[in-house]
């Protein structure tokens, strides 16, 4: 059966929507996603969601009595695990058309969970005694080690957010759209030692929803899903295993390959999941596009930027475009926006798109292969 | 104040090492590895024939950010190491590196450190500063 992504919507904006609660991004996400699958709620029979307000409240608000759930919360790549999941349970036959919403208010904070964890956590005990002050400074922990061992330069790790700049300025909804350069990013304040402020990602409100369906009941154009996988590797950075390439990376891009039987050749499109600038360059390489220590040179010589071969988070990505604190959703809606040739920033003849989703501190992973023909 | 940790059964033994001045790791009695966080089997072979081990306290500097925009507890710290380092035994923990300046020039990659104790409300934390200098 060829499961297909039969409606990809976002939010009416993303950026700063104090006026919106959680909730409420979850519910105008999906009513724009039926809408754009010319679906209604009682098409829908399956639902998947994550976090603050969970899959049982926003079925309940949107009028839906689900045959099937999923709450899989494994952080920002949780919507690529829910349409696995999703791809699975109706090729099983437990449902035949999923909703998965995502919606965050995580700039505004409005009806949104609390963050933290317990003095007794593993977090509690093991890290956030050293001062780490959430992603920034401990995402990016692993950075200068992998550029002590594959010899990428300051320089080259800024131009990773030049390159998704150039994209960001061809999409009107992106938050940041003026062109940058090196100088600019190593003007900007130091986060954390490497990382400047233009080195991470954005904190922004927004939302989106995806319709998963067999292609018999896609009513549009469908984005068939070609294949995927999932992996995961520690819940707390310091016990990653090497810093140099993330192991969920690589065992998640690898299925989602073979499943879908594709080359790197094949490739017309990539999104990797930005929450920092050295994370497109790990997923490069643990995706197998580049080898290892490439990835920093094959950013700066414009490969990724537009007009270049492997055009790479054509939105602008989490680090210009918008990132809530899961950007996995906005990556997938980036990919089928591409594939219908309706993206701000369209590339050319687009009919293969790869998605990387990130989750935690390089904790989990999973990869869509998505295609608008079947091969 | 700066955080401080909250021990569960299965790291108590580490945190009472802390408090006596030793830095203990489990090592498995079937692999013989070391592994770190304290966990009731062994990551590697899967063995709970465990036993807890005084660490030599040595260890390298394996990678690190320094933050500039303090946590709570930390605004006097200026902008300081986070770090994670490698012990002689093969684990690594996350850490701050006391003792010296915390400015890259100072840190360097692989330089070779050494356990400290920082006293936090009913706990220690290890620390690490640089192996043979004066404290
Ligand atoms: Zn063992």
């Amino acid at each position: 059966m060829n499961v297909v992504i039969a409606g990809a919507a976002e939010t009416d904006e993303v950026g700063r929507l104090p006026q919106h609660s959680t909730l409420q991004l979850h519910l105008e996400a999906a009513r724009n996603a039926l809408a754009d699958a010319g679906l209604t709620k009682d098409d829908v029979d399956g639902i998947a969601t994550v976090g603050t307000p969970g899959p049982i409240q926003v079925a309940h608000a949107l009028g839906m009595t689900p045959a099937w759930l999923d709450g899989t919360g494994v952080g920002g790549s949780s919507f690529l695990f829910h349409v696995r999941h999703a791809a699975a349970a109706i090729r099983a036959g437990l449902c035949h058309t999923v909703l998965i919403t995502h919606g965050e208010s995580g700039r505004s904070r409005v009806g949104a969970g609390r963050w933290g964890m317990g003095a007794d956590s593993l977090l509690g005990q093991f890290e956030l005694p050293y001062g780490v002050v959430g992603p920034p400074t401990s995402f990016t922990i692993t950075a200068l080690r992998y550029m002590k061992e594959t010899g990428l330069t300051h320089e080259q790790l800024a131009e990773v957010a030049v390159a998704q700049r150039r994209w960001a300025s061809r999409n009107p909804r992106a938050m940041f759209r003026d062109l940058i350069t090196v100088e600019d990013v190593f003007a900007s304040r130091l986060v954390a030692y490497p990382f400047h402020l233009l080195e991470c990602c954005l904190v922004t409100d927004g939302g989106g929803a995806l319709i998963v369906t067999s292609e018999e009941r896609a009513r549009r154009s469908p984005v068939y899903l070609l294949g995927s996988g999932e992996s995961a590797e520690s819940p707390i950075i310091s016990q990653m295993e090497d810093f140099t390439t993330s192991k969920a990376f690589r065992l998640s891009g690898e299925a989602a390959f073979a499943e879908a039987k594709i080359t790197h050749d094949d490739v017309d499109h990539l999104m990797i999941y930005d929450a920092f600038a050295h994370v497109p360059i790990y997923g490069l390489e643990d995706l197998g596009f580049v080898g290892r220590g490439e990835a920093g040179a094959f950013i700066a010589e414009g490969h990724t930027s537009p007009g270049g071969r492997l055009p790479l988070n054509t939105n602008g990505g989490g680090l210009s475009y918008t990132h809530t604190g899961m950007y996995g959703m906005f990556a997938i809606q980036e990919s089928v926006r591409q594939l219908r040739g309706e993206a701000a920033a369209q590339v050319p003849g687009v009919e293969l798109s790869v998605v990387l989703g990130n989750g935690g501190m390089f904790a989990s992973a999973a990869t869509l292969v998505l295609a608008n023909r079947l091969p | 104040m700066k955080p401080a940790p909250k021990p569960t059964p299965e790291t108590q033994p580490f945190w009472d090492g802390t408090a006596a001045g030793e830095l203990r790791i489990q090592r498995c009695q079937s692999c013989e590895r070391h592994y770190f966080y304290p966990r009731p089997s062994c990551p590697h072979c899967g063995s709970d024939q465990v036993e807890w081990v005084r660490a030599s306290g040595r260890a390298t500097l394996y990678s690190y950010v320094i933050n500039h925009r303090p946590a709570p507890g930390f605004e006097d710290a200026g902008p300081y190491a986070i770090a994670v380092v490698e012990l002689e035994e093969g684990v690594r923990m996350m850490t701050n590196i006391v003792g010296v300046e915390n400015v890259p020039e100072k840190l360097p990659l692989d330089m070779e450190l050494q356990v400290v104790f920082e006293r936090r409300g009913d706990v220690s934390v290890p620390l690490f500063e640089p192996a043979g200098e004066p404290r």
